[in-house]
């Protein structure tokens, strides 16, 4: 084909292409624990809540999970000014991916909750531990840590799904990577070394998190 | 600023929706054919072919879909193959699918236990008279949830054809949404024709779940 590749133009501008890379990480880790607060908020309220609240955090679950982030993204972003929510794009794309990852976490947080047995629960009221205490020192600690894998996996994809926010100019790393293939118009071998950041940084991320999970929950089986 | 009522706009979207479907069947069908082949590989070829498809597999499901379709859509025509709207759009989620699909099918065909390998091969069978009447029909019965699951996904997916130019659901709506000046509506309705679409397959993927469990937990000879 007579093409050559040329990646001169990826390594003049590796400064951009961390800092890109250091946003996406930034927001991934700032979406993974405020919804992860969320979520076990969400959970106890989808078990233990008054039944609107109930509905209500149900609706937003599949509401959330059969819509595309996308689209989603596009209504904070786009739709909620104009009811006077004015959102940087930055501010946006935080919200878009916890709002997104919140309606995943509830759901598995929820089942860890379902997870942990009974006894678990009455053994600890029956040492005279206030219901909150149980479930903050006893029944959540368990639960999070029988999901802990399905979160560590939700979070790797909000951070893949993420990369749609460079629609909206957040210089996230796919958006460094726009810039660089629309001004060295080295599309093929720009993307392609992007994606492979992109894999490098999924692996590195799980690999943490599973590094950080067994330390986390050492000896409780999970 | 054009005027349209939420029902014209609503009608716009419901048409423009059609191609969401479209690329969801394209990126469906071409996603089983796909998985099969890499399946095939991967259990035919020992070797060579686990390497090959647990590479393609990490690579489509570590990387963004939007990288994918950029990859596709502006990176080939570098090289000199020319890539249409369509065909990058029918073609991302295909790989995609492909990926996630054989992920998921494997996964269906380990879970059958080894003795049923085992007996149906000291029974005289050949590799396909095995894989066709024991170990499929019994994978096939616990691949199906999972993969109606995984159309939802697949379904969401398409809107990133948008961002290529292709005119689907999402497209339109960015397109109303510009013409209207009503962007909170329109991306409003948007997500719910998406809810409508993917709504009843995550029913269905549940209910299929629980059907599942009833059955093997309820019958002893059930499965083993």
């Amino acid at each position: 084909m007579g093409y050559e590749f040329d990646v001169s133009a990826l390594v003049a501008n590796i400064g951009p292409l961390l800092q890109g890379a250091g946003l996406t990480l930034g927001l991934t880790a700032f979406a993974a624990v405020v919804s992860l607060l969320l979520s076990v908020g969400g959970a106890v309220t989808r078990l233990w809540g008054p039944s609107w609240a109930r509905v209500l955090v149900g609706a937003y679950v599949e509401l959330i999970r059969n819509t595309p982030f996308i689209v989603q993204l596009f209504f904070i972003f786009f739709g909620l000014p104009s009811i006077g929510i004015k959102l940087t794009a930055l501010g946006a794309a935080a919200l878009a991916m916890t709002i997104n990852l919140t309606a995943y976490g509830i759901e598995i947080v929820r089942a860890g909750i379902q997870a942990v047995p009974d006894g678990q629960r009455e053994g600890g009221i029956s040492l005279g531990l206030s219901p909150v205490r149980v479930f903050l020192q006893i029944v959540l600690p368990q639960a999070i840590a029988v999901v802990y894998p399905s979160l560590v996996s939700q979070t790797v994809i909000t951070m893949l799904e993420s990369a749609v926010i460079s629609q909206i100019a957040v210089v996230d790393l796919t958006h460094v990577a726009d810039l660089i293939q629309s001004r060295s118009y080295r599309a093929f071998e720009t993307y392609f070394a992007v994606a492979v950041i992109y894999l490098g940084m999924a692996l590195g991320l799980r690999w943490l998190l599973d590094r950080a999970g067994m330390r986390l929950f050492r000896g409780q089986g999970a | 600023m054009i005027t349209l009522s939420l029902a014209d706009v609503l009608w716009f979207l419901l048409l423009a929706a059609r191609w969401t479907l479209l690329l969801s069947a394209i990126a469906f069908v071409g996603g089983t054919v796909g998985a099969t082949l890499l399946l095939l590989w991967r259990y035919g070829a020992p070797r060579i072919g686990r390497r090959a498809t647990t590479i393609y597999i990490q690579f489509f499901q570590g990387t963004p879909l939007l990288l994918q379709l950029f990859l596709i859509f502006f990176g080939l025509p570098m090289i000199g193959i020319e890539v249409s709207p369509l065909l990058a759009a029918g073609l991302a989620p295909t790989l995609y699918a492909s990926a996630f699909l054989a992920e998921i099918w494997r996964g269906c065909v380990d879970a059958i236990p080894k003795g049923q390998w085992d007996a149906s091969s000291s029974l005289g069978m050949s590799f396909v008279m095995r894989m066709r009447l024991v170990i499929l029909p019994q994978a096939l019965k616990i691949a199906i949830p999972p993969t109606v699951g995984f159309l939802v996904q697949l379904v969401k997916s398409t809107a990133l054809a948008s961002i290529v130019g292709f005119d689907e659901l999402t497209k339109s709506a960015q397109i109303v949404a510009n013409a209207t000046f009503q962007p909170l509506q329109v991306y409003g309705l948007a997500a719910l024709v998406y809810f409508a679409i993917c709504y009843p397959l995550t029913f269905a993927s549940r209910k299929l779940e629980r059907h599942l469990q009833v059955q093997s937990h309820g019958s002893p000879q059930g499965k083993t």
